[in-house]
């Protein structure tokens, strides 16, 4: 039999191939696959949060993580489908604001939230309102993320959140926000549901709002 | 212009406020020639930059610098540097960034007629070519809105044309995330530089042809987004260092292409061109912090031709509106230190600067002026700005595992492992840049970049 703890091992430090090698073999071996998401993947990424909030690693050394947790969750997303289960923890959608071309911090944010098991459609820059709203209705999102970096830019993201009431939405799904000017006051002002000022925590908000622990 | 030698045949030349090539303006206030004085940069507060607030902006934009230049009236500065960094809506629709660079050009020359004092404004828009992805770097509506204001803010009267380009950045930016030096300095070292040699080329025409100063660039979305980075602690302080001192393989190109300085406030790599080329240097850190922390609020002031607060918010503080209290702040470093060279002591506040910040972190470990020194004759041993980009990263990793060694340096284990990580990913990169250059084709997203926009 496969040790599974070596999937823990080799997705905690960042090693794709093991990950993926050893996914392989534990499904050879009669594995089920949300055995092995719920009990090693998502406890090594676990792990990985932990000592990142604890200043022990950087975020390359979690984006690794994340990388090898993708690849394995490749092999047993399908599986699962074909089998009718729920392959993520919660689908996202994120993207920059009109008139912003800033995209770091969101892409921060995205990789996070992906590599904690959530599906994220990232639909990048400059986006405006009709775009966040027809992609979050095309993928049935549960959650928006917003992204401004610049004092001009910051005040489109009420501009979207009140073209999600006016598409009879508001309701289906949760916004958070955030971006270097943008602050919780801010937030709260424009009705958005959560704000965070990392992307660590932008993880832990969108958890709480889907009420998952 | 080929850089084969530093500027200084000595480091106790090297100092704030004075630069072997200075630059005059058009009012005959000289940058670099022994004074240090205050740029000032501000910028609107949360509102939408559309055609609809354009008329409230300029009336802001007013406000701005009319209580900048009294303040400083009121401070005696006998010199004012002021920077116009326009939004990106206001370069898109270049009329509305002409306009509003009208503005304070004119309420500039009205108060220096009428009050004496003198004052030049540095005129940098976006570089938009990102809005495309893939960005188109050399043609296309964008680079047309570029040239557009560039070339009519320069005829109205800008004395300098300075910005942050980007060339390179849509490879780098993932790059930094992943501490990936070698896609790194495939960007900063390959792209970028092939980049401002186009975009300087142009610039440098744009500004001889309207009697404006080609100035200078600044890495700002790849070096101080790595800084920010690392400020956060997502990526490490070492990382941070080396992508600093690699970005001036990049910034030596606008002045090989013509760029005359001031270099641009935020671009910290200033401190080796200064040392290489001797133009003058605009450099920002403790009063900056209005816009942006950092930990070299001290050292980078050290050899600073301009000091600037990178930009505030025109907001209302206790005091007054949050530029003029930036003004206030800046004017009082500039008096400070001139007043300490005035006396014969500039090699010691610039000392005091520097060890003030200098053993607390590597990024201002390596802005040490002997360091500075140190980088910037590696720099010059080569021409081709690949390997500039390649040996300032070796030699960068040594200082720094030097300081540690010597204890002159204090880094946790997590950073000092990130040195050798480093040193190994730097062992892999070939020699050959065409070689290089074929290798990162085929290893980096063909959707992230055109290479025929950078001639490769």
């Amino acid at each position: 039999m496969t040790d599974l703890s070596l999937l823990y091992e080799a997705i905690l430090k960042g090693k794709s191939k093991s990950a993926v090698e050893i996914t392989n073999l534990a499904l050879a071996d009669g594995a089920e696959p949300k055995m092995l998401i719920d009990e090693y993947m998502i406890k090594a990424m676990g792990e990985v949060g932990r000592r990142f909030e604890n200043q022990e690693i950087f975020v390359p050394e979690l984006l690794m993580a994340g990388r090898a947790m993708k690849a394995s969750l490749n092999i047993l997303q399908p599986i699962m489908k074909s089998s009718g289960e729920k392959t993520s923890i919660g689908k996202i959608v994120i993207g920059t604001v009109k008139g912003d071309l800033h995209d770091i911090g969101k892409n921060l944010v995205a990789s996070m939230l992906e590599g904690c098991g959530f599906e994220v459609i990232d639909i990048g820059i400059d986006m405006d309102s009709d775009k966040f709203v027809e992609s979050v209705r095309e993928h049935n999102a549960d959650v928006l993320g917003l992204s401004a970096l610049l004092t001009t830019t910051m005040p489109y993201m009420k501009t979207v959140i009140d073209a999600f009431a006016d598409a009879g939405l508001r309701d289906k799904v949760k916004i958070i926000v955030g971006g270097a000017p943008v602050s919780a006051g801010f937030a709260a002002e424009i009705g958005a549901d959560g704000y965070s000022d990392t992307a660590n925590s932008a993880v832990t908000t969108v958890k709480e709002l889907l009420g998952i622990k | 212009m080929n850089y084969t030698e530093l500027a200084y045949g000595s480091l106790d030349d090297f100092l704030y406020g004075k630069c072997p090539k200075p630059v005059k303006c058009k009012n005959g206030m000289i940058i670099g020639g022994g004074e240090i004085y205050p740029e000032v940069n501000f910028t609107l507060p949360p509102m939408k930059a559309t055609q609809e607030t354009l008329h409230e902006a300029k009336s802001i934009y007013k406000e701005m610098i009319d209580g900048v230049l009294k303040k400083a009236y009121e401070l005696h500065a006998s010199g004012l540097v002021v920077e116009f960094e326009t939004l990106p809506q206001y370069t898109e629709n270049p009329e509305w960034g002409i306009e509003i660079h009208k503005i304070l050009r004119e309420a500039m020359w009205n108060f220096e007629a009428k009050n004496g004092l003198k004052s030049v404004i540095r005129m940098t828009p976006n570089d938009m070519r990102e809005m495309s992805r893939p960005p188109i770097m050399r043609g296309g509506k964008y680079w047309d809105a570029m040239v557009k204001i560039f070339s009519q803010t320069a005829k109205d009267g800008a004395d300098l044309l300075a910005i942050e380009s980007t060339g390179g950045k849509e490879v780098n930016d993932e790059a930094l995330m992943n501490a990936d030096l070698r896609t790194c300095i495939f960007a900063l070292g390959c792209l970028a530089p092939r980049d401002m040699k186009w975009l300087w080329t142009n610039l440098v025409k744009i500004a001889d042809e309207n009697g404006s100063i080609p100035a200078g660039d600044s890495a700002c979305g790849f070096a101080n987004t790595a800084m920010v980075l690392a400020e956060q602690g997502f990526i490490p302080k070492v990382f941070a260092s080396v992508i600093r001192a690699m970005s001036v393989a990049r910034a030596l190109v606008a002045v090989e292409c013509g760029a005359r300085g001031p270099g641009k406030d935020c671009a910290y790599e200033n401190v080796y061109l200064k040392a290489i080329t001797g133009t003058p240097a605009s450099l920002e850190g403790k009063t900056a912090a209005c816009a942006h922390f950092s930990p070299i609020g001290n050292i980078s002031a050290a050899v600073a031709d301009l000091w600037s607060n990178e930009s505030v918010q025109h907001v209302k503080l206790l005091s007054g509106f949050a530029p003029v209290v930036s003004t206030e702040q800046l004017i009082y470093d500039c008096r400070l230190m001139n007043i300490a060279a005035n006396k014969g002591h500039a090699k010691t506040m610039r000392d005091w600067l520097v060890e003030s910040d200098c053993y607390l972190d590597p990024q201002a470990y390596i802005l040490r002026p002997d360091v500075a020194f140190e980088i910037s004759g590696e720099v010059v041993k080569t021409q081709s700005p690949f390997l500039r980009t390649v040996n300032v990263a070796r030699i960068t990793l040594d200082i720094l595992q030097r300081a540690a060694d010597k204890k002159e340096l204090t880094l946790p284990e997590r950073e000092i492992k990130w040195i050798d990580n480093m040193k190994e990913q730097l062992d892999e990169i070939p020699e050959d840049e065409q070689q290089f250059i074929d290798e990162m084709k085929a290893e980096v997203d063909g959707g992230k970049y055109l290479p025929f926009e950078y001639g490769i």
